[in-house]
């Protein structure tokens, strides 16, 4: 006997068929279908090996609690572990595979664990592993030696390491209402709430709205509980100011009634719809929401309830009524409450034969024999399940006469065939949002469970989620709530009516039958009721203790049918009632969300790519491009069969020699404005620039307010009031929030206006001993010679019929000028530059060349500028002015900050003509095999074609009074050891005769 | 968590970025008095309720804004213009125009 799939009923589409494949087979399935109900139709009762024991498991629910069914979805080369197979909607062409186990999922050599239970108990791990107190594997060495090889025997599915082609997108959404799940209380408050006027939106975790409708034998207004809800959801449908969300778990409620969303838009197809992203997180601002989130169902803890063939009630109603597939053709029951008499029926109906139901309660109510006799069951009233048979399924159950109030067994064991056991240990509301909300859960004693919390925050709660398990309850409370939440009074309109079983929602306080052999608590993380009474003989009294010792409640379902009865087997064994136990609190997020949607846009080909004005001309002029933060900058112009470094050296060299020229557009660009703009500046910079001319570039120096230095550049006077102050690319953003900080919060008397202009103006720098000539060949409406254009002064001219600014002022240590000119112009004047430097064997160069000639010049960047490095580390103490204070001046003097051992900014040459790292230590003795002492590092280094050797700059202890003594280089990663020179970090002109011609 | 900008309205979180505890004093920038620098660079208070902070919207008008934020709740009981007068909106906004 197997299950199988019924010849009508359910919301499958028969006439479609679909095929995937599981663990390399071939299988179909129909529209509608979920992998966990396919393979269900097919006879697959296996799906799993447990995550400690190995141990054969099967579905134990039909939806996002499931924790045994876990598979991984392969597409293509990337992997998505641990989906609960009952969520998981089969496409054509979907792959699917099992996981934990080796070599197959039927004969799996880990199962050999389950012979050691006794001893792969809570702590197993801990206690085994710690390794002796003395020798080479002492103490938790022992446990990181023998970890590779546990970790890899336990444990659930393996990530993928392929990149995720997949797209995701983030979208903001606002509404009055939103209602999360869509059973009879949410379709009812999202249609009260619509119908006020409010704009809903309606999210509901399946791919079909309606909830227990789905599944029910019940009828609302007449009809078929799904027909109303697919009516009810069609005038929905058609409203403007309703939003419905199918595939979407809402997984966190956030303060500011901000919740986050999943929606999973396009896994259940073959081929995403183009311009579709896989899935799509929501960030949804409501001002109330409405939970109708429903309840759990609780499995029963007895010995062997874990085997294949062992599942939730409701799981199996909603196998037959929603999915149309019987989980098995000889079934029995065991709950401790009335809702099971339904999944009796409704399987009776759908083709079983229920051979018994096994209640632990001896006095049954009337309605509930009439509905076993109804499914034609034999009734065990005041008799537990206390062994199931069987191997990778189901083949028979044992029940013993239980005696509720003692939990005494007595009588003899009575055998019973059956395929297919269902349980129902009671119901827990899903309250996990309003937990996250900020509230603390109250325990009711006759529901046998947590129920939510008074809000802390704008929701409204209908349905099972306040412990109402009825439909007919749900659809007042519903409609209640979305009227209430959308601002609406009572209406007196009649409510839908419902033609349902009545039931005694309280079930019996029974959680635990106490018989010989494993009863799972946790089925995800393999924890069993005789763990947690362990935890609590070894001291364990705390429920996080517990939780942390045992693992309870902390695998994917994060304990969602586990934490009531770990709680109730706690609490027995502390001899304490449940509620002075306490529960967790729960937290974000509700299920597993992929970490894509997190990142969204931020990620991949939606980040934003800054470009220079020339970006294009650079590409067709063969050069190689560097992503700097978002900006893209050439870092080589390669010629055919050049390596990097013969490009730069050529480019550094040619330059040096007549002319080179490189874009420095994305230098940040601040325009300081204003009748206080000279004076705001003095008090920016170290240095003075209230006395600097008109016409004249000035380079400047912040520290921040603790004394270390912040960022460097020039700034240009262009007139009275009128600045252009230009940061490095790297800090643009955080010096144009710093000075509108001090201009807002500090200064607010000061009339300064700052604008960021990086955007607008190109730059482009040129430099060398014909620079100046070629510039003269295109540059109209200004002389460029000496006496116009000293160092640091600014003249105004054409190129190409464009205006330009031209500053004479050198980062490379030649001759050197920065033209700039409106962005949109900013090729044309590019061109013509490169135009007129032809003759003159001007290159183009690259950041490559850039930095080497930088270093050679001794000049700092964000690599010295580090965040630990003071002016007088950098050797820049010259232009700490002592005529007025300044950002960081009364801090900057602190004794740590001028000791005599800090971190200098020294110059380095390789003696061994080898190439230099950035990153590595500078040390004073040579130790290979036990590297030490490190006296500083390395922060740039290139070949420098100037001096022809391997050079580097360095923040060393002692600096200065190093100069000209030897030390060696220590990187162990790259195993490069040797000789160096200290020298100044001025390795080329230091006098400055070449820029200052 | 959302902050009402005087100025743009309630935006969410996203679009500020703190610049500090609003409780800090910049001694007068002459001053030497050691003590109150470093009482300015680097004490914070560091309550469990209301706490006075400086946020600026960053990705909005970039004013900076003085919020009283319950660091237990989220909770926002006042946010005002840090620059006080010169910050009412009224008058930005004219300004803006003009």
């Amino acid at each position: 006997m197997s299950p199988r799939r019924t010849d009508t009923g359910g919301r499958i589409d028969r006439l479609k068929t679909i095929r995937f494949t599981f663990d390399g087979v071939a299988y179909t399935g129909h529209a509608g279908d979920t992998l966990a109900s396919a393979l269900l139709a097919k006879g697959v009762t296996l799906f799993g090996r447990s995550f400690k024991y190995h141990r054969p498991r099967g579905l134990l629910t039909a939806g996002v609690e499931e924790p045994n069914a876990l598979v991984t979805v392969l597409k293509g080369e990337v992997r998505e572990p641990n989906i609960p197979a009952t969520m998981v909607e089969i496409h054509d062409g979907l792959v699917a595979i099992s996981q934990n186990r080796f070599p197959s999922l039927a004969w799996d050599v880990n199962a050999v664990n389950q012979l050691g239970g006794k001893i792969l108990s809570a702590g197993f791990y801990y206690k085994t592993f710690m390794g002796p107190v003395i020798g080479p594997l002492k103490g938790t060495r022992f446990w990181m030696f023998c970890e590779h090889f546990i970790r890899r025997a336990a444990g659930l599915g393996s990530a993928g390491s392929a990149k995720d082609p997949a797209r995701y997108e983030r979208m903001n959404a606002f509404c009055d209402v939103l209602v999360v799940g869509s059973g009879p209380a949410g379709l009812m408050a999202a249609k009260a709430a619509a119908d006020h006027g409010a704009r809903v939106i309606l999210a509901d975790l399946e791919p079909r709205f309606g909830g227990s409708t789905n599944w029910s034998d019940e009828t609302i207004d007449g009809a078929p509980a799904a027909d109303w809800a697919r009516r009810t959801v069609t005038q929905l449908e058609g409203r403007d100011n309703v939003r419905l969300l199918p595939r979407t778990t809402v997984w966190g409620y956030y303060d500011n009634n901000t919740l986050a969303a999943l929606e999973r838009v396009s896994d259940h197809k073959e081929q995403p719809a183009k311009g579709e992203p896989r899935h799509r997180y929501w960030a949804i601002r409501a001002k109330s929401v409405v939970l109708a989130t429903g309840a759990f169902e609780r499995p029963l803890v007895f010995p062997g309830n874990d085997r294949p063939g062992v599942m939730l009630a409701h799981a199996a109603e909603r196998y037959a009524n929603e999915f149309g597939v019987l989980p098995g053709e000889r079934i029995a029951l065991f709950t401790n409450n009335d809702s099971a008499y339904r999944a009796a029926v409704a399987l009776k109906k759908a083709g079983a034969a229920i051979v018994a139901i096994a209640d632990v309660r001896s006095e049954l109510s009337a309605e509930m024999r009439k509905l076993a006799t109804e499914a034609e069951a034999e009734i065990f009233g005041g008799h537990a399940v206390v062994a199931t048979e069987g191997g990778k399924a189901l083949s028979g159950i044992k029940v013993q006469r239980f005696e509720m109030v003692t939990g005494a067994l007595t009588g003899e064991e009575r055998s019973i065939h059956a395929d297919c056991l269902l349980m129902s240990g009671g119901w827990s509301p899903t309250i996990h949002l309003a937990s996250q909300a900020g509230a603390k859960a109250e325990w009711n004693a006759a529901r046998q469970a947590f129920l939510p919390p008074k809000p802390t925050q704008q929701w409204i709660g209908a349905g099972a989620f306040t412990g109402s398990f009825s439909t007919v309850e749900a659809i007042a409370e519903g409609r209640a709530a979305g009227l209430a939440a959308a601002g609406g009074t009572g209406t007196p309109t009649a409510l839908p009516t419902v033609e349902a079983v009545a039931g005694d929602p309280d079930p019996a306080p029974v959680c635990e039958i106490r018989a010989k052999g494993k009863s799972f608590v946790d089925f995800q993380h393999d924890v069993t009721s005789e763990d947690v009474r362990l935890a609590h003989r070894e001291g364990f009294v705390s429920v996080e203790h517990l939780k942390r010792y045992t693992t309870l409640g902390m695998a994917t379902d994060q304990g969602k049918s586990s934490n009531v009865p770990g709680l109730a087997i706690m609490a027995e064994a502390l001899g304490k009632p449940i509620p002075e136990v306490g529960t967790t609190r729960f937290r974000p997020p509700f299920a597993p969300v992929s970490i894509g949607s997190l990142a969204a846009e931020r990620f991949g080909d939606l980040r934003p790519e800054r470009l220079t004005p020339m970006h294009d001309w650079h590409l067709a002029n063969g050069a190689t491009m560097y992503s700097a933060g978002l900006w893209y900058r050439p870092m080589i112009y390669g010629h055919a069969g050049e390596t990097v470094e013969q490009a730069y050296v050529r480019e550094a060299r040619a330059t040096r020699e007549s002319a080179g020229i490189v874009d420095v557009s994305t230098l940040g660009k601040i325009a300081v404005q204003g009748p206080d703009a000279a004076v705001f500046l003095d008090r920016v910079y170290t240095n003075m620039f209230s006395t600097l001319a008109f016409g004249k570039a000035r380079y400047g120096l912040m520290l921040r307010e603790d004394g270390l230095a912040f960022d460097d550049g020039t700034t240009w006077r262009l007139g009275e009031q009128d600045f252009l102050m230009t940061t490095t690319t790297a800090n643009a953003g955080k010096v144009m929030q710093h000075l509108e900080y001090f201009l807002d919060v500090i200064w607010p008397e000061l009339k300064v206006h700052v604008t960021s202009v990086t955007d607008e103006w190109a730059g482009a720098a040129i430099g060398g001993p014909k620079a100046r000539q070629i510039l003269a060949a295109c540059v109209t409406g200004t002389a460029v010679d000496n006496a116009t254009l000293p160092f640091m002064g600014i003249v105004r001219g054409e190129i190409a019929g464009v205006p330009v600014m031209i500053c004479r002022l050198s980062f490379s240590g030649e001759m050197a000028f920065e033209v700039y000119s409106g962005a949109g112009h900013g090729t044309r004047v590019w061109e013509a530059l490169v135009e007129a430097g032809k003759p003159f064997g001007l290159v183009t160069y690259g950041l490559e060349a850039l930095g080497t000639m930088r270093i050679e010049k001794g000049h700092v960047t964000g690599a010295e500028i580090d965040g630990r490095t003071t002016a007088r580390d950098l050797h820049l103490d010259w232009m700490l002015s002592k005529k007025k204070p300044f950002i960081g001046s009364a801090m900057m003097d602190r004794e740590g900050l001028i000791a005599s051992d800090r971190l200098e900014l020294v110059g380095l040459i390789a003696l061994d003509n080898r190439p230099l790292n950035g990153g590595a230590h500078i040390v004073e003795a040579l130790d290979e095999a036990n590297p030490h002492g490190s006296i500083g590092h390395i922060t740039a280094c290139c070949y420098s074609p100037a001096l022809g050797k391997h050079i580097a700059l360095a923040l060393v202890e002692g600096g200065k009074a190093r100069h000209g003594t030897r030390a060696h280089v220590s990187d162990p990663l790259r195993n490069r050891f040797g000789p160096v020179e200290i020298v100044s970090n001025h390795f080329y002109d230091p006098e400055g005769t070449r820029m200052h011609g | 968590m959302l902050i009402t900008c005087p100025y743009c309205g309630p935006r969410g979180v996203i679009e500020f970025t703190y610049q500090g505890d609003g409780n800090r004093e910049r001694p007068d920038p002459a001053s030497q008095n050691f003590e109150a620098w470093n009482a300015y660079v680097y004490d914070r208070l560091n309550p469990a309720g209301d706490h006075n902070e400086i946020w600026q919207h960053s990705g909005g008008c970039r004013a900076h804004l003085r919020v009283v934020r319950n660091t237990l709740t989220h909770e926002i009981s006042s946010v005002a213009f840090v620059r006080g007068d010169h910050g009412s909106a009224a008058r930005r906004k004219a300004e803006d125009k003009a």
